[in-house]
């Protein structure tokens, strides 16, 4: 189980930093809706549109690694305790 | 007598444009592409938006521009940032409290400093800007962009002109009782806006 969080922990951290590396490295916040610029060629106006898209920010990250350390902190609980046997 | 008569008619023709009557350019953009552009530099953070629910009728008159008169209306709720988060507030009693207020107005009573060259003209426009309830008279530079006989381009079946409106100015957030409480570290008091605008005039 302990072994299990910690692989969880490790394998959540690693994603969540793939993701934003994946998407631009983001340094604002997470954005949901993106937006695109398209020029109206008769008036010479820059319109913008948002077009739905997930840019993750630096508050996913902080967010995703936050989980991670929760994750790993757990695994603490279901360490198995030492055989205090003595050996031969 | 006859020849006077021509004579008459061929002056008045002569004449017709120079009285022409200022014509009205409906701002309501069929193709949405009428924005403002919003966007606070703060120390910290930087938050740009933009709204495109713009509305409103200018009247322009070609020989006369300084004789422009208008109002452009934006709907607040149309006010928008990409964070879905900050969008919530944005729209919240603290911020623009839309639900009280759905309109942001710039009504323009006089222009000053008057400048033409061919279709264009640039001025510095006094008005009423209304923002949350606030009325605050401020003066802006703007140009015009009179585009004869463009409408078709833009819109296919109805002729008519078409007038570009840009604008390039700083208002301050406290000036409007927009959450002026919150810390100008994180948000600017200064808010640029860029006004990019364009009004029909259809011809029958």
């Amino acid at each position: 189980m302990s072994r299990r969080l910690r692989t969880l922990a490790l394998f959540l951290a690693l994603t969540a930093s793939a993701a934003w590396l994946g998407t631009g490295a983001h340094r604002g916040w997470t954005k949901t809706r993106v937006p695109v610029k398209m020029v109206d060629e008769v008036t010479g106006i820059e319109g913008i549109e948002y077009q739905s898209r997930f840019v993750p920010g630096v508050d996913f990250l902080g967010a995703s690694w936050l989980g991670a350390g929760l994750l790993a902190a757990a695994s603490l609980l279901f360490r198995k305790p030492k055989n205090l046997e003595p050996t031969p | 007598m006859n020849r006077t008569l021509k004579h008459l008619l061929v002056l008045a023709s002569l004449c017709v444009p120079a009285v022409a009557a200022p014509q009205a350019f409906d701002f309501k953009d069929p193709k949405g592409v009428n924005n403002a552009v919003f966007k606070l530099d703060a120390p910290l953070e930087a938050i740009n938006g933009s709204a495109n629910g713009i509305s409103g009728t200018v009247t322009f008159d070609p020989q006369n521009p300084a004789t422009t008169k208008g109002r452009i209306v934006v709907a607040a709720a149309s006010l928008q940032v990409p964070n879905p988060m900050m969008n919530g507030h944005l729209h919240g009693a603290q911020w623009m409290n839309v639900a009280a207020h759905p309109e942001v107005t710039f009504e323009v009573k006089a222009l000053r400093h008057v400048k033409t060259d061919g279709d264009k003209t640039s001025a510095d426009a006094t008005g009423t800007l209304k923002i949350k309830g606030v009325a605050k008279e401020i003066t802006v530079p703007v140009t015009f962009n009179y585009l004869k006989d463009k409408l078709g381009q833009r819109v296919p079946n109805l002729k008519g002109d078409l007038l570009v409106i840009r604008a390039n100015f700083t208002i301050k957030r406290s000036d409007f009782g927009i959450n002026p409480q919150a810390p100008e570290d994180k948000v600017s008091n200064d808010i640029a806006l860029t006004l990019s605008i364009a009004g029909a005039s259809p011809r029958p």
